[in-house]
């Protein structure tokens, strides 16, 4: 088994386009929901058991900038996720059409998470009040 | 310019652990679909339309426990704290670390490619699971 050779600004610079773009935000989406779980389910019971740093912890996620932040690769991983399972689970019929599925996609994602991040702002102030 | 499809019959690739993981995580995704759905239609009949943003829906599909729901206008939390829901939540939970834990790993997997870093990986993933897990269904059962 050899050594991973390709350097991480090398990857960068690769010119996959779309499908490499949803391929790696689809990492990266996935990479923050399993941080973010781990530490939301360690913050919140360091809540209940009385220990501060799980205030802490929870202060960070129910901020609305992390929220903003978080939903894209949250949003992005359940929305592409959808494609890939779709498009995997009748290859046949759907693959031709995978660039197709990934504007659908875009689509579906932009009003989702404009409307999410509208609503993250407008609760927010909502709830000040 | 469209592409043909190269696509292998299960009887002539076999079922090896990698191609009943990468089946798994399909079928985890879509039972999560079913969940979500669910969260979004019970906070429906219990008052979401008057009480609750499109966020704070978002935030109790995603998981329906009722530590979710404590800041919005909801005047009665009970109904969020049924049996039923924390059964829901729980099954998510697990469906979900389940998923996460094999992706985690296959991320990986593509950074770290000798024998002993990928023995490490898994092992440190699995004690992860192993820890999270009764936490989570803790703080699911007892909030």
């Amino acid at each position: 088994m050899s050594d991973r050779n390709v350097s991480l600004s090398a990857a960068l610079k690769y010119k996959g386009q779309g499908p490499y773009l949803t391929y790696i935000l689809h990492r990266i989406g996935g990479s923050m929901i399993a941080i973010f779980v781990t530490m939301h389910i360690l913050g919140t019971f360091f809540e209940m058991i009385g220990w501060q740093i799980g205030d802490m912890i929870t202060d960070i996620f129910i901020s609305p900038p992390f929220q903003i932040i978080f939903m894209f690769g949250m949003l992005f991983h359940i929305i592409n996720g959808m494609r890939i399972t779709i498009l995997d689970l009748f290859p046949q019929a759907l693959i031709p059409y995978h660039k197709q599925a990934i504007l659908i996609e875009w689509i579906i994602f932009i009003l989702v998470y404009s409307f999410a991040v509208i609503t993250t702002i407008t609760t927010t102030i909502a709830r000040m009040s | 310019m469209q592409t043909k499809a190269r696509t292998l019959p299960l009887s002539k690739r076999g079922m090896s652990f990698e191609t009943f993981m990468w089946l798994f995580t399909r079928l985890s995704a879509l039972a999560m679909y079913g969940f979500i759905f669910t969260g979004i239609v019970g906070a429906l009949i219990m008052g979401a339309q008057n009480d609750m943003s499109f966020v704070e829906v978002m935030r109790w599909a995603l998981m329906p426990n009722v530590g979710h729901v404590e800041h919005t206008n909801i005047p009665d939390l009970s109904p969020f704290a049924t049996l039923f829901w924390r059964s829901v939540a729980s099954l998510f939970f697990f469906t979900a670390i389940a998923h996460g834990v094999h992706g985690v790993v296959v991320i990986l997997d593509d950074y770290f490619a000798t024998e002993n870093q990928r023995k490490w990986i898994r092992i440190i993933n699995i004690a992860l699971f192993v820890i999270i897990t009764p936490i989570g269904l803790y703080v699911i059962w007892m909030g």
